[in-house]
């Protein structure tokens, strides 16, 4: 008795699972909420020293990036493969830089002594300690999602060459896709929360 | 009935044989069969562990356990008990193997994702093995409060990284579930034509998705403070532990709904059947389920009168506590309603069922004396808050777990086990629970604290009571373990509905073939309907 499964019961359950990753990254968000709303004096300091010029590039490099994968499912739609190919492969070249950037704005701040644990952190007031904490724990787990999302977007650019992935069958782009478009929502939470508080 | 291969015949992937079968099987079934021998394993090493902890307590001073060994030995106990097996005991075991069945489908809509989750659900068990060989195991008790988690030498990080992967494995569960109760539903079945039981496993999978990943994000808090030491719940450096708390609460209480709704809902299932009458309020149980999935999340923070928060915020949870009340109350009046005036059969599934009814009563009650935010301040970490959450815990999730083993074993085995050796242990158990946790509310009450190693003397004749209570609760767990087991040397010849039941797993052969159905479901108008059993054993005088 072979069932043929509901195509959109996949989509079903990425939308679930999308669901729970917004309330793990709700769980810092929460953090930051009751600690921005003890402290706002520290946090719009902590906010101006981290400086508007990284996030600002990287907030654009994620919306094109959004803008690719969206466009490489629309592409396979129409059965043009190649295209999807150029999108996915520009999307995926906007993540690295994205990590590269971070890498970049990451090692400044550990450069001038603001890392968790520094002496710098330790020994200036304890509410500023808190806004770095959670730059670096949110953005962290934050870059962790765009590796994962990166693996999700090489998996799929290699099943749309091996035309595993076709206007008929593209539950898989479509899923990969949510979840990039997702890790690029939680950015335009985060750079307002950590860069425009000022 | 015609015979068919069962499933233990037919492997499914068709191409593995032997014990790749089972290791690399798709089939729900096998899945469900797969937890239950690791969560019965599980299980059963917790048992020994708590009795360990009872008999040192039986006796004043150090006897068995020196003070750190008794900190990660009740840490452990718990760790083990809540994720390794209430959280996972009927959704992973008896929801994978009657889930898709109760609703006529042949697997769940994700069997690869479901294969996944018991891997997670053993790899979170590994991690917590090993680290018990690493360090110590962690001395913090389940709940990992901070900042002593941050601060002992013990091994709390892998603890915690179990219990996150662990969180996945549910998480997984969950999300499975609901997509195949939404997508993988016989046409004709309608939301209110679903058996209870799975309507349960509904509710508690949304729990699951809702609230595990704000725990998963506490956890990895944890692990980050352990490693970076951020300094996010450390009040010298401007953080708040009370936050650990709420976020730990926000979704452990919700879990405390994830353990007993399904046992509910088993309880809904083998209740009418024998009483041989539809179930009383099928929509309020509906309704209830989804009522305590839903204030069940808002209640967090009566797990936290004493720590501090402001007296508003006490006032709120103590009156959203009282308010799930109200829904779990409801479901003891349907279950007792429909037992009155029922052609009642007793059987061990019911008589667990029964014991379910009466120690989950008490267990909510005592809840109430809790949630007064007034009584709390008395009782908040003694005793009382230990007999309390056993009786719900244990006294309900763990009975409604025996029940269905009772209840579903000759359908998942296609034997039936001693019925005598059955009610023997359902006595033992259940006459050593009280022994073993009524002394426990006593204590509580004359201000004995939970989780130290000794006490002053005046509460020593409790706890020898408990202990006592506890030598004949674990015998009869094992009599009741070694019985079912004993069943299996036997034929198979349960039959397809040995106990008169109506719902959809009672239609098809024992044990089931490996697509579920035959034939095509029928699928009755109303799940509950008893007019054909009835009828049959008036045929019979035997009532077979």
């Amino acid at each position: 008795m072979p069932v043929q499964r509901d195509q959109t019961g996949k989509k079903m359950g990425m939308w679930l699972f999308l669901y729970t990753e917004i309330i793990l990254f709700g769980g810092l968000f929460v953090l930051y909420a009751v600690y921005f709303s003890w402290y706002p004096q520290d946090f719009i300091l902590g906010a101006k020293a981290l400086g508007l010029g990284f996030g600002v590039i990287n907030t654009v490099i994620l919306l094109v990036s959004s803008f690719l994968v969206a466009a490489s499912i629309t592409a396979v739609h129409k059965d043009q493969r190649n295209t999807a190919l150029a999108a996915l492969t520009g999307a995926l070249v906007c993540g690295a830089v994205f990590l590269v950037n971070k890498y970049f704005e990451w090692g400044h701040k550990i450069e001038i002594g603001i890392y968790p644990g520094s002496e710098r952190l330790l020994d200036g007031p304890a509410p500023q300690n808190l806004f770095f904490g959670l730059y670096y724990v949110v953005t962290g787990l934050h870059g962790i999602h765009i590796v994962i999302g990166m693996v999700l977007l090489g998996v799929s650019l290699v099943l749309v060459f091996c035309r595993k992935i076709t206007a008929e069958n593209d539950a898989v782009l479509d899923n990969c896709g949510l979840y990039w478009h997702l890790v690029d929502l939680i950015w335009i939470f985060i750079f307002p929360l950590f860069y425009l508080v000022v | 009935m015609e015979t068919v291969a069962s499933f233990y015949e037919t492997p499914e992937p068709a191409r593995f044989t032997g014990i790749r079968s089972w290791l690399f099987t798709l089939d729900h079934k096998r899945i469900g069969l797969m937890y239950l021998y690791a969560i019965l394993f599980w299980f059963l090493l917790a048992v020994l562990l708590g009795g360990v902890l009872r008999l040192e307590l039986m006796f004043p001073g150090e006897t068995v356990l020196s003070p750190q060994l008794y900190n990660s030995a009740f840490t452990l106990h718990g760790v083990i008990m809540i994720f390794l097996f209430i959280i996972p005991a009927l959704p992973a075991v008896f929801g994978n193997f009657f889930l898709p069945i109760h609703i006529g489908a042949e697997d769940v809509y994700f069997p690869k994702l479901n294969l996944l989750s018991w891997y997670l659900y053993m790899a979170g068990g590994a991690i917590a093995v090993f680290s018990l060989f690493s360090d110590g195991f962690a001395d913090t008790g389940w709940t990992f409060y901070v900042p002593f988690s941050i601060s002992t030498n013990t091994n709390v990080s892998t603890a915690v990284f179990a219990a996150f992967v662990l969180g996945f494995s549910s998480m997984l569960t969950g999300l499975n579930f609901i997509t195949t109760v939404h997508k993988m539903r016989d046409r004709a079945m309608g939301w209110l034509q679903i058996p209870l039981f799975t309507w349960s496993l509904y509710a508690t999978a949304w729990v699951q998705l809702l609230a595990t990943p704000v725990v998963t994000i506490t956890l990895v808090l944890v692990m980050i403070e352990r490693f970076f030491n951020v300094g996010l719940f450390d009040p010298a450096r401007g953080g708040d532990p009370i936050l650990y708390q709420h976020l730990f609460w926000m979704y452990s209480h919700p879990a405390v709904y994830i353990m007993i709704l399904p046992g509910m809902g088993v309880i809904s299932e083998i209740i009418p059947v024998f009483a041989r009458k539809s179930i009383f309020g099928y929509k309020a149980l509906v309704g209830s389920s989804l009522a305590i999935a839903i204030a069940g999340s808002l209640v967090w923070a009566h797990h936290m009168y004493t720590s501090g928060m402001s007296d508003t915020a006490v006032f709120v949870f103590s009156l959203l506590t009282f308010v799930v009340a109200i829904p779990s109350a409801i479901k003891v009046f349907s279950w007792v309603a429909t037992l009155y005036k029922g052609a009642i059969q007793m059987t061990p599934p019911l008589f667990f069922s029964l014991c379910f009814i009466y120690l989950f009563s008490v267990g909510g009650l005592t809840g109430l004396v809790l949630g007064a935010a007034g009584a709390n301040i008395h009782v908040h970490d003694t005793h009382f808050v230990v007999a309390h959450f056993h009786f719900t815990m244990f006294g309900g999730t763990g009975f409604a777990f025996f029940a269905a083993l009772h209840y579903w074993w000759p359908k998942m085995f296609g034997r039936m086990y001693d019925f005598k050796k059955a009610y023997i242990a359902a006595i033992l158990v259940t006459g050593g629970f009280m022994f073993h946790y009524v002394p426990m509310f006593i204590l509580g009450l004359q201000g004995m604290p939970r989780r130290y190693y000794d006490y002053l003397p005046q509460y020593a004749t409790g706890n020898f009571f408990a202990g006592f209570g506890a030598l004949f609760m674990i015998f009869g767990i094992g009599l009741m373990v070694a019985n079912l087991l004993a069943s299996l040397g036997r034929q198979r010849d349960a039959g397809p509905d040995p106990w008169g039941g109506v719902t959809l797993e009672w239609t098809i052969p024992s044990p089931p073939p490996v697509h579920n159905f035959v034939r095509p479901p029928e699928i009755m108008a109303y799940p509950y309907d008893f007019s054909g059993v009835t009828d049959r054993s008036a045929q019979s005088p035997k009532g077979e």
